[in-house]
């Protein structure tokens, strides 16, 4: 950084140095680099090789399947005589299932974040900031095993009073897809909390001062001038907690009944990475790289999201 | 809201200094008691999930003095969690040994000897790339790549090397902010008495962040213990004792989460899973209690000295 010109010990004739470095000192110096560097540049290869993998595992299938009858068919049904792989209902899936547990876990995410950063005195957040560490290291199989056990019961008890009359619908026991958004509203809590505090902390103290000057209150200020003006750091987040809900796959695979269906509230669905869960462990052949195809969808969805967050919205941050 | 404020100003001018929040608004009260509301979920949902897990797991564990140190035996029909405890030692003790120096040589090459640029934008922007990646992915990659094309097939050190790439970033941020907080002035100090750039990390700067690394490395086991999707397809679902103290990294084993999972799919044992579900609370407990430790005392001494 700044220091790097300002070393005097490696001065351009190492030889000549009054203060001693030797040839041996030196090579060590240059070792010291290159490890370094080689450190440095294993980010870069690691994802270089994950990029190039899941391309290529995953494109083959594409190729023989058909990339239309693959992302738009909506019959999955990989072991049978005719086997066919249409993802388009995964594909929904993820999205509804993200799109709905975003529109849950933001709201209380967010007006926890301002309890945090705004309405708590230092005592309270020293309680409600733990809590929310806890629930982000709790490993995503307890909620699934949690929502299983406790959710799906009752989303059963639900779906039989709404159902009961309705020979048409299956009956899921409770494995449906707002179990599974729940769970995933309540997994993605943590990380738009963490965000949306920290950007909220960083709106300078003037701006609150001012608002309270002109007579706002202290709610109308938090509403009207702290949380717009932390706006691209929660918007950060929530896309951060976008990324957290369409990876998440232990813990839905748990509660979400697996089955390929239209992605309706009390219909069994199936996800992009539960699809992958559930099947990569006995599936072969043709099969199996559907199976990657399905990684390389998720990939590219997750990619979207990151040159999101890292491009545009950090520049969003910079400008301000 | 001028001629509102006004009045609100005038009504309670001639009480004590808060004139401006006497009155209160309806619709303040309904949004804080909203926002109360919301932080009282967060709280509510952890204190419930430790509550139901401890009711749910504590009489398996009491009723099973085996479930801690003893092994599942079908012949004995005893069951017992001690394999994966150790298979997750295992795989925290690899992963580390292989991050650490990995994430920390990133940070350092990042902070203290490449010139800020491209390169830099780009480690920058692959590391929150790397970090962004969901766990599922990985787990497809490290089984394509270490497993298949390195051979290392369905083993432990294939788990391992999955999940270095995966908290890499983890241990390269912190390391990050930690060399970030030691001052400058200690880096000319240690060059304007004659040390090489190489002695001058060794023996100033990583000591002096090594609270920052510390907190790192701490919340790197925390998402180890608590890892699974990317662990079934790499480490496997093994749960037979270490035989071979080396030789156990090359077989299949099943850490406390994914045993957890398999219970509860693929076995219907339920009881046994919560007796998992509570080690593994107890286990984020303490990892999270340490971390909050490490990162306190840290910050004190940084305070003290800056």
């Amino acid at each position: 950084m700044k220091v790097k010109s300002s070393n005097p010990a490696v001065a351009p004739s190492g030889k000549t140095s009054i203060l001693g470095v030797n040839q041996s000192r030196k090579a060590i110096e240059r070792t010291a680099t290159i490890i370094f560097f080689v450190c440095g540049i294993v980010a870069i290869l690691a994802v270089a090789a994950i990029t190039i993998y899941l391309i290529a595992s995953g494109a083959p299938a594409l190729g023989k399947v058909g990339i239309l009858d693959i992302l738009f068919g909506t019959v999955w049904s990989p072991t049978a005589d005719d086997p066919s792989f249409g993802i388009a209902y995964l594909i929904l899936a993820s999205i509804f299932g993200t799109a709905l547990a975003i529109c849950i876990g933001v709201p209380i995410g967010l007006l926890a974040a301002v309890f945090l950063a705004e309405i708590a005195n230092s005592k309270l957040a020293n309680i409600v900031r733990p809590c929310v560490e806890l629930l982000a290291g709790i490993p995503s199989v307890v909620y699934g095993l949690l929502g299983a056990i406790i959710l799906c019961p009752l989303m059963y008890d639900i779906e039989e009073a709404i159902f009961a009359n309705d020979p048409s619908h299956q009956m899921t026991g409770g494995k449906n897809l707002i179990s599974a958004i729940l769970v995933l509203a309540i997994m993605i809590l943590p990380t738009v909390i963490n965000v949306s505090e920290s950007s909220l902390r960083a709106v300078p103290q003037d701006y609150r001062s001012s608002s309270l000057a002109l007579g706002a209150s202290k709610i109308q200020t938090i509403f009207k001038v702290t949380i717009p003006a932390a706006k691209s750091g929660i918007l950060t987040g929530v896309v951060l907690g976008i990324g957290r809900a369409l990876g998440e796959a232990m813990a839905v695979v748990m509660v979400c009944g697996n089955v390929a269906n239209v992605p309706f509230p009390f219909n069994s669905v199936r996800f992009l990475t539960t699809g992958i869960v559930s099947e990569m462990g006995y599936s072969s052949g043709l099969h199996r790289q559907v199976l990657f195809t399905i990684g390389l969808v998720l990939f590219v969805f997750i990619m979207i999201i990151n040159v999101l967050v890292n491009v545009v919205l950090k520049k969003g941050v910079e400008k301000e | 809201m001028s001629t509102q404020t006004a009045s609100v100003i005038h009504s309670n001018l001639s009480n004590d200094f808060s004139i401006l929040t006497k009155k209160k608004r309806t619709s303040d009260m309904v949004l804080r008691v909203l926002i109360i509301f919301c932080a009282f979920i967060a709280v509510a949902l952890i204190a419930g999930i430790i509550i139901y897990v401890v009711i749910r797991g504590l009489p398996v564990i009491i009723a099973n003095p085996n479930f801690i140190i003893g092994q599942r035996s079908f012949l004995q029909g005893t069951y017992g969690i001690l394999p994966n405890l150790i298979n997750t030692l295992y795989i925290i003790v690899i992963t580390l040994l292989i991050a650490t120096p990995l994430g920390v040589g990133s940070a350092i090459f990042l902070n203290e000897y490449a010139k800020p640029g491209k390169l830099v934008k780009i480690i920058e922007f692959t590391t929150e790339t790397l970090s962004g990646i969901p766990s599922i992915l990985f787990g497809l990659f490290g089984m394509v790549f270490f497993g298949n094309v390195c051979g290392m097939g369905t083993s432990i050190l294939c788990g391992c090397l999955t999940l270095t790439l995966m908290i890499l970033p983890t241990i390269t941020r912190t390391a990050q902010e930690a060399l970030k907080t030691v001052p400058l002035s200690y880096r000319s100090g240690a060059l304007g008495i004659g040390a090489t750039k190489w002695y001058m990390i060794r023996t100033v700067i990583l000591p002096s962040s090594i609270g920052g690394i510390a907190t790192g490395v701490i919340l790197a086991i925390g998402r180890i213990v608590g890892e699974s999707a990317a662990l079934i397809f790499t480490a496997g679902s093994g749960s037979n004792m270490v035989s071979h103290f080396f030789g156990h990294t090359m077989q299949s084993g099943a850490t406390l989460t994914v045993e957890m999972y398999l219970r509860y799919t693929a076995n219907n044992d339920t009881d046994n899973a919560f007796g998992i579900a509570l080690v593994l609370i107890v286990l984020v407990l303490l990892i999270n209690i340490c971390a909050g430790l490490v990162r306190n005392r840290f910050a004190k001494k940084t305070s003290a000295e800056g």
